[in-house]
């Protein structure tokens, strides 16, 4: 199973040229997706002067037009797309029009929030949901196994909102077990930003009081985002181990008198996790594309929440903002994906 | 696939609901039929299942918790909780149902178009359908929706136009799969027409995995729609809609009733169809049973 020292050289090679090119592969995607959005806010019959200035300006007439010119909307919708698209290459993604901001600042802000609320809950998932499957399958058909499908099939059904609101109503105001809605206790002022995401700054300027105080405002929102995680993940691992389990090479294992926890872990486990990771990377990429719901719900100011806010006033350079970035990740995560198969499967091989 | 298309229809059509009741494997799909039949009656049943009509105000009975009275309590215009929610199932499966099948249709058409033609005309609708599905969809259909105003068709509408590609792409494998075997050419060879070609001998034989995927896909549909109402970007007040008066009652943390039982509502629904989109699954590839 090891790999050969003198082979790593090219391998390692190899599988930089491959994600060079798939990284190249996935301009011509994300151009596609600025161009969708563009098209689509052209399409709709959206009156943005309306909704942007209100009742009373849109009757002034030249206060419309230097609107209309500001944003250039008087110009043709080719113009338009190319000149987002020459702004863009320079780094430039517009400026919002509900906040005067560039909204290249706005994301930047919101991306660490929705990072780390994302990364707590898909660790969470992942050790629990792999668990839950790898036993689900290990004592397939037994009770543990039917508890394991139950928990599974209710994470996947459960409304986020539904769930998200419950929480809160139940752990922190009937209990007081948690903090209520937000990022940090109020009173408290956030650390100077290094990451931009509270748990790793505060531990970074050695604030542990701080540490403790954001870890309890996480705990609820990545619950909830957790579940459907968890959910997801069971149900994969068991699936996945449930195959693995009936190949020839575990039965040899068994035949050669290892002991039942080395076969489950060593032989079936790691050869099971090739699907669970790519169920994982899918997951993971949804949750750092910003959850709507529970970001509003627990007022956590990362990607969903601005682009719903940016979706509903129609402040279209802000939504394609969002469109680009979650594109990105998207992509950026599946390469990761790609990356992690070579470490479990070292039979894979990349050109 | 295609090789057992044929048997596969034919095995869903010799399954009786007496042989699935005496089989302990399909109790999934029997306990999502009941979840899924009590919400569906439910909503069809809602003027005589309650007195009360769903717009009913009693000003001077707000706020009431659960009770023999009020099975689910009253909200803040003392309308009966329970009520709302067998009407609300109107709205909510009606959305749900709709978005599926318009957008199953849809991508259908889409699908065995690009299968059917091939070429140039295969690869820009195949593209076109990835971006749509690399979109985030949620941001799409929400930009979609505040644009076009609230409402349940307009909420529909953003649904279907992002939903369809799943559709599109199952429904151009399907036809990929088939167009070359005997019984298409042979319906080529005897001069019929491309439409008749499609009809009699592509489309039967595609429903039936389209028919598998819409099942399973029927409840994140609904979950979606009660999400985009629950965001204020679908039902409009009053109508009664579930995740509407989950929305409702988000504030309302001492009068918990009033948020909890429509949303346990989406919640049993979505379980429902879930369930009985694993049970078909299982029904028609027994090889797979019990895996996932």
């Amino acid at each position: 199973m090891r790999r050969v020292p003198a082979e790593a050289g090219t391998r390692t090679q190899s599988m930089l040229y491959y994600l060079l090119r798939r990284l190249l592969l996935s301009v011509p995607t994300l151009v596609g997706i600025t161009f969708v959005t563009f098209l689509v806010s052209h399409l709709l019959p959206a009156d943005l002067v309306l909704i942007n200035l209100g009742d009373r300006a849109t009757q002034n007439p030249a206060l419309v037009e230097a609107f209309r010119h500001r944003w250039g909307l008087d110009q043709s919708f080719m113009v338009q797309y190319l000149v987002y698209l020459r702004n863009l290459v320079h780094g430039d993604l517009g400026i919002s029009i509900a906040t005067n901001r560039p909204v290249l600042t706005e994301l930047w802000l919101s991306l660490p929030a929705t990072a780390e609320l994302a990364t707590v809950a898909m660790i969470a998932a992942f050790i629990i949901g792999a668990g839950l499957g790898v036993l689900a399958a290990t004592y397939r058909d037994t009770a543990v196994d039917f508890l394991a499908r139950g928990i599974s099939t209710i994470g996947v059904a459960v409304p986020t909102f539904w769930f998200a609101i419950l929480l809160v109503s139940t752990v922190y105001f009937r209990l007081g077990w948690a903090p209520p809605p937000g990022r940090l206790g109020a009173g408290l002022t956030p650390v100077e930003p290094i990451t931009g995401m509270q748990l790793v700054d505060s531990l970074l300027r050695g604030r542990t009081d701080l540490f403790a105080d954001a870890l309890s405002h996480i705990v609820l929102p990545a619950t909830v985002l957790a579940t459907v995680g968890i959910g997801f993940m069971t149900r994969i691992t068991r699936a996945s181990m449930l195959e693995v389990l009936t190949q020839d090479y575990v039965r040899t294992a068994r035949a050669k008198g290892l002991a039942g926890r080395a076969v489950i872990i060593r032989h079936a486990l790691r050869n099971a996790l090739i699907p669970v990771i790519t169920i994982g990377g899918t997951l993971y990429a949804q949750l750092m594309s910003g959850t709507v719901m529970t970001e509003t719900i627990f007022s956590w100011p990362g990607l969903g929440r601005y682009a719903f806010s940016s979706a509903a006033s129609l402040d279209f350079p802000a939504v394609l903002g969002v469109a680009l970035i979650v594109g990105t990740v998207y992509v950026i995560i599946n390469l990761l994906v790609d990356v992690l198969y070579v470490f479990i499967n070292p039979r894979i091989r990349y050109r | 696939m295609s090789v057992e298309l044929v048997p596969v229809a034919t095995r869903l059509r010799s399954v009786s609901v007496g042989r699935l009741a005496r089989s302990r494997r399909h109790r999934g799909l029997l306990v999502g039929m009941l979840l899924v039949g009590i919400w569906v009656l439910g909503a069809l049943a809602a003027p005589v299942l309650t007195g009360d009509g769903p717009d009913e105000q009693r000003l001077e009975e707000t706020f009431q918790p659960p009770s023999t009275r009020h099975a689910f309590g009253t909200d803040d215009l003392g309308r009966d909780v329970l009520t709302r929610v067998l009407y609300g199932g109107r709205s909510t499966l009606t959305l749900g149902l709709a978005v599926v099948a318009l957008g199953g249709v849809l991508g259908i058409i889409v699908g065995t178009t690009a299968g059917y033609l091939g070429g140039w005309a295969d690869e820009g609708i195949m593209r076109a359908s990835e971006l749509v599905m690399a979109f985030p969809a949620i941001i799409l259909a929400m930009a979609i929706a505040v644009a076009l105003g609230p409402g349940l068709t307009n909420a529909g509408l953003a649904m279907v136009l992002v939903w369809w590609p799943p559709y599109a792409r199952l429904a151009r494998g399907e036809v990929l799969s088939i167009k070359h075997l005997e019984y298409v050419e042979a319906a080529v060879v005897i001069g019929q027409t491309h439409l008749g070609i499609l009809r009699r001998a592509i489309l039967p034989n595609i429903l039936p995995s389209v028919v598998v995927l819409a099942t399973i896909d029927l409840g994140s549909a609904i979950v979606t729609g009660a999400g985009l109402s629950f965001l204020g970007l679908g039902a409009t007040p009053p109508t009664p809609e579930w995740g509407a008066m989950v929305s409702a009652g988000r504030e309302l943390l001492a009068q918990w009733w009033v948020a909890t039982f429509p949303g346990l509502a989406i919640f049993l629904t979505v379980l429902g169809f879930n369930l009985v989109g694993d049970g078909i699954r299982d029904l028609l590839d027994p090889r797979r049973r019990g895996r996932v």
